[in-house]
């Protein structure tokens, strides 16, 4: 088993949803340290490439390894930042408690959190810089309070793989770029994967981009072909390069 | 009122009260913050089936709820989340389906069904000891569970999905709770009834919303407003001779529509 170098190896995987192809021969090995960007449009299967990864979708066909284990018993060393506005924001549960929901995988069924639990669930509250609310309502912060509550909530469990859902939706410019120094800063303990519709935003800071819209174009680095592109967004690629930093796009 | 508690039946009544409040205060949270009223309802109605088996089989009409509610339960639970069909029309169906099977049992029955209003509507003034000593037991199971399942409950009703990414098995966590819901009609039913369920289980819960974003404060407040608006209601029930359970009922409502419109009106 080759635990340290392959954080995922996706091999052949497909996924139906009603008899409807939504991933297409996906391969895909992502490695220790890899900070991956996937880029595609709404719909393209990007947060379902999250989810077979999290063992939350199972693939019709194909295999799926996380850590050379199973996603369903990786999952304790996988952090999670689900696609931000699907929560109920006026449930009463404080920022304390979101965070400590990241200690469950370790906390047993049965048990109180523990002294380990609540350190590393104010460790990583610090580091978002969210400690001082932490006995506030989840609903009563700003979205993006609540976005570094929820990125804090994933790093709780320590993961070893971070995935982000469209992390960078509904948050500001300035916040953008916090955000990303922050992920500089976590890449060093963590592979990161993260997934948006943003072009832009996303090829700035990653080290590696992928495109998926139902087939996935990796090559394992920063570089896309036209070819890629045009079969990711259906649309001229001069369209997509406007305002893109010139290093995404490889001359032909 | 305290000269009223030398009968032993107004004493069982208002026991009966407190041991209802602390089952939906409890559970009624839940119901109202993870948005499952429907559901609820529909585990509710549907356990009129199990008084029809109580009466065909000639037991206690509340022992043939209690294996009833829990099977709509996780049936309901179940077709939810897997059937194909959209979830409110499952629970719509197995809602109907539930009904008509207690009214085909019940019509199956040979001579005249005594108590069914008392099943439907509630009668808190004629609860029997025995019943007492079953919600009693009922309380103490929902309160176990929802001790030892406290941060697994508060995850699942807070966010599924991420539940599920830290290891919790969120649909038997989900079913769980639902026969956790299915316990608790059984201990309102003698109450309020089958048909008002639905609201001693929501209002007290949405009530305490007003006052706390915390969920064990939440509890503890649904509790006391429970306990508080049956009393009131037995007594008010007894005073002018009206049904107990809509007493209580209408006391919540009007108490609960009041402050709303403070509220609003204030603000």
């Amino acid at each position: 088993m080759n635990m340290t170098a392959d954080v995922v190896v996706i091999k052949d995987v497909w996924v139906h949803y009603d008899s409807i192809p939504v991933l297409e021969e996906i391969n895909l090995v992502i490695k220790e340290h890899d900070f991956l960007g996937i880029i595609g449009v709404n719909g393209g299967g990007k947060s379902t490439l999250l989810k077979v990864i999290l063992g939350l979708v199972k693939p019709s066909k194909g295999t799926v390894r996380v850590f050379g284990d199973t996603p369903q018993i990786a999952r304790k060393y996988v952090g999670y930042v689900p696609q931000y506005s699907l929560f109920d924001l006026e449930f009463p549960v404080s920022v304390w408690e979101v965070v400590l929901m990241g200690r469950l995988g370790h906390t047993g069924l049965l048990k109180r959190y523990n002294e380990e639990d609540k350190k590393a669930a104010s460790y990583a509250l610090a580091k978002m810089d969210m400690l001082e609310y932490k006995d506030k309502q989840i609903g009563k912060l700003s979205g993006g309070q609540q976005h570094r509550v929820f990125i804090a909530r994933a790093l709780a469990a320590n993961p070893k793989l971070l995935l982000l859902d469209e992390p960078v939706t509904g948050i500001d410019t300035i916040m953008q770029e916090e955000f990303y120094e922050l992920l500089e800063k976590l890449k060093t303990k963590m592979a990161i994967v993260l997934v948006s519709h943003d072009i832009s935003a996303v090829s700035v800071y990653v080290d590696k981009i992928a495109c998926l819209n139902h087939r996935l174009y990796y090559h394992d680095s920063k570089e896309l072909t036209a070819e890629d592109l045009e079969a990711t967004y259906n649309c001229p690629v001069e369209l997509i390069a406007h305002g893109v930093p010139h290093r995404v796009l490889k001359k032909h | 009122m305290i000269d009223l508690l030398q009968y032993e039946f107004v004493r069982n009544a208002i026991m009966a009260g407190i041991l209802a409040s602390i089952a939906c205060g409890i559970i009624g949270v839940y119901v109202v913050v993870k948005r499952i009223v429907f559901i609820s309802g529909g585990i509710a109605h549907a356990s009129f089936g199990g008084i029809g088996l109580g009466y065909y089989l000639g037991i206690n009409p509340i022992l043939g709820v209690l294996p009833f509610s829990i099977a709509s339960a996780l049936s309901m639970g179940w077709v939810s989340k897997r059937s194909r069909l959209p979830e409110d029309t499952a629970i719509g169906i197995l809602w109907a389906m539930g009904m008509s099977i207690g009214i085909i049992l019940i019509s199956m029955t040979p001579g005249y069904a005594p108590d069914l209003m008392t099943y439907l509507f509630g009668n808190i003034l004629t609860v029997p000891f025995s019943d007492i000593i079953l919600m009693l037991v009922l309380d103490a199971i929902i309160i176990l569970m929802v001790y030892a399942f406290y941060k697994e409950f508060l995850a699942l009703c807070f966010d599924e999905e991420f539940a599920t990414v830290r290891g919790v098995h969120a649909e038997r966590q989900y079913l769980v709770l639902l026969c956790l819901i299915a316990l608790t009609i059984v201990v309102l039913i003698r109450v309020v009834g089958i048909i008002l369920v639905i609201a001693l289980l929501t209002i007290p819960a949405a009530m305490s919303r007003q006052f706390t974003s915390n969920l064990k404060k939440m509890m503890m407040l649904s509790i006391i407003f429970g306990a508080v608006f049956s009393s009131g209601g037995i007594w008010l029930s007894y005073m002018f001779d009206v049904p107990s359970g809509a007493t209580i009922i209408l006391v919540m409502s009007v108490v609960y529509l009041l402050y709303s419109l403070m509220k609003s009106t204030s603000s």
